[in-house]
């Protein structure tokens, strides 16, 4: 009975879990790798350092972690124009992948924690979700 | 002094590895003086794939994330009545191409990622007929799906091409799966497959026969083809493909036949290790030419109208990667010269000739564009 409430405690907390399906940052990471080296690494490379002038960088890209929104939005929906990063400008062209909102999640936290970057905010499938185009 | 020794081998193989990626002759050259210029036809078009010509001034095109376009004079309409696609990493809305008999029948083929209802997760590349009246399509029907699905990103293909006899060819990539699909004839994937015009498996197929094959396979053993065309002389087809690192090829085509791929390539991975060992093996094709490094070809086509000085005959293909297209010059059955056409333009997805005789490019961001002599 002592521990009753403990363990009343680690049911709920497991009931919590079980209905928002939360992954840790590490698992997070690791599904995002997975997806980065299936649709993301043919242009920014392994390293994230992207290609000059055509491909921009990941990895201590000033553009990537200014808006974290605006970046979750170009790879939810694909992104055109000139964007200006690490002041080097970009005019290409990036598809939408199709991948789906927890997909967007994972590849979103490791981008931010993969080589130089680390990043305090860990990307929720359901931030994806509320982001329109 | 064996340690030394074992040191001094292991040096050495690791020097001979380096020096495996040594640039492939002949090394792509920049013209000093350009007799031609461009002219953009239409724009507007984020991702041009496929590139269809119904007549002088009016042709379609596809753009990767799901719409077919009609161009007629330069403006462009979305075509109506596409089935729902599926599109994922580099799969989408791919190529496009008119029947033989299209000024009697009104039909088009079309290659697409898909995802059927009931099916497991994840898609295939499917081949696709219709009509096409103005900018509606009718009788949609699909003519052959690979299967099974998958959620992986790359390698789909695909490109549509005919030879003279009455034959539509188009590929599927190993589509993420290269130790399953490529070698295996029972299996879809990182083949080029032959059908007849109606959708129908030629009887003649080299598989048909073994009850366990994909008997619409025509050849197999190829990792991405995005490049396919049908050489005007020989009537022979030949394809080009992706390759990992150092590995994109251009094939000439023949039945039955084995294109290596993953047992041997002159590629290794983007990540610098090794896929195999090897580059020829017996009962295995040699490429027709390989590029080092890598230029990411995409459509291909030859140069027949005599419109353009020195052209004639010659192979062009685009190069996603470094952004120009390529014109390969070639002799006696080998490539002897390579060149830039249209440097830094950008991401070139296809080359094709119109009826016009002149060549029409699909770039990205850009749209479509014609390259033009100087007066």
């Amino acid at each position: 009975m002592k521990y009753g409430f403990l363990l009343y405690v680690i049911i709920v907390e497991f009931l919590v879990m079980r209905f928002y399906q939360q992954k840790t940052l590490e698992q997070s990471m690791a599904d995002g790798a997975e997806i980065y080296a299936d649709f993301c690494v043919q242009c920014h490379l392994q390293t994230g350092a992207g290609v000059s002038g055509v491909f921009p960088p990941l990895n201590q890209s000033d553009y990537l972690f200014e808006d974290l929104d605006r970046s979750i939005r170009g790879v939810k929906y694909g992104l055109k124009g000139n964007i200006v990063v690490n002041d080097e400008t970009y005019a290409g062209i990036m598809a939408s992948q199709g991948l789906d909102d927890e997909e967007i999640a994972d590849v979103m936290n490791y981008i931010l924690n993969s080589w130089d970057n680390s990043s305090e905010i860990q990307i929720s499938p359901e931030r994806v979700a509320n982001i329109a185009k | 002094m064996k340690n030394s020794l074992l040191s001094t081998l292991f040096l050495l193989l690791a020097t001979h590895m380096s020096c495996a990626q040594e640039n492939h002759p002949p090394l792509i050259e920049t013209p000093t003086e350009v007799d031609y210029t461009y002219e953009t036809i239409v724009d507007g078009i984020d991702i041009p794939w496929g590139l269809a010509f119904i007549a002088e001034n009016d042709f379609l095109v596809t753009e990767k994330t799901g719409t077919l376009y009609r161009v007629i004079d330069g403006n462009k309409t979305a075509v109506n009545g596409l089935p729902e696609l599926y599109v994922r990493g580099q799969g989408g809305l791919l190529d496009v191409a008119l029947h033989p008999n299209f000024k009697e029948n009104n039909t088009l083929y079309f290659t697409l990622g898909m995802h059927l209802e009931g099916e497991e997760e994840g898609g295939n590349t499917a081949l696709y007929c219709a009509q096409i009246n103005g900018t509606e399509l009718s009788e949609v029907k699909m003519l052959y799906k690979a299967v099974p699905n998958t959620k992986k990103g790359q390698h789909w293909g695909s490109r549509i091409a005919f030879d003279q006899e009455g034959h539509l060819y188009f590929s599927v990539g190993d589509r993420g799966n290269r130790d399953e699909n490529p070698q295996d004839i029972t299996r879809d994937g990182g083949k080029i497959y032959r059908l007849n015009l109606d959708g129908s498996i030629p009887n003649d197929n080299p598989f048909v026969g073994n009850d366990a094959a994909k008997t619409a396979v025509f050849s197999y053993g190829h990792r991405n083809p995005q490049g396919m065309t049908v050489q005007p002389k020989t009537g022979q087809v030949w394809v080009n493909e992706h390759g990992p690192m150092g590995g994109d090829e251009i094939n000439r085509i023949v039945g039955g036949k084995n294109f290596g791929w993953p047992v041997i390539t002159y590629g290794i991975n983007y990540s610098g290790t090794p896929i195999t060992d090897i580059t020829a093996k017996e009962g295995m094709e040699q490429p027709f030419y390989y590029w080092v490094p890598s230029i990411g070809p995409s459509g291909m086509t030859f140069s027949t109208s005599g419109v353009y000085k020195d052209w004639q005959d010659n192979l062009f293909v685009g190069s996603l990667k470094f952004e120009y297209l390529e014109r390969l010059v070639i002799k006696r059955d080998k490539v002897v010269k390579r060149e830039k056409v249209l440097d830094k333009i950008g991401r070139v997805r296809n080359v094709i000739e119109g009826p016009d005789g002149f060549l029409y490019v699909a770039v990205e961001g850009k749209g479509i564009l014609k390259i033009v002599p100087k007066a």
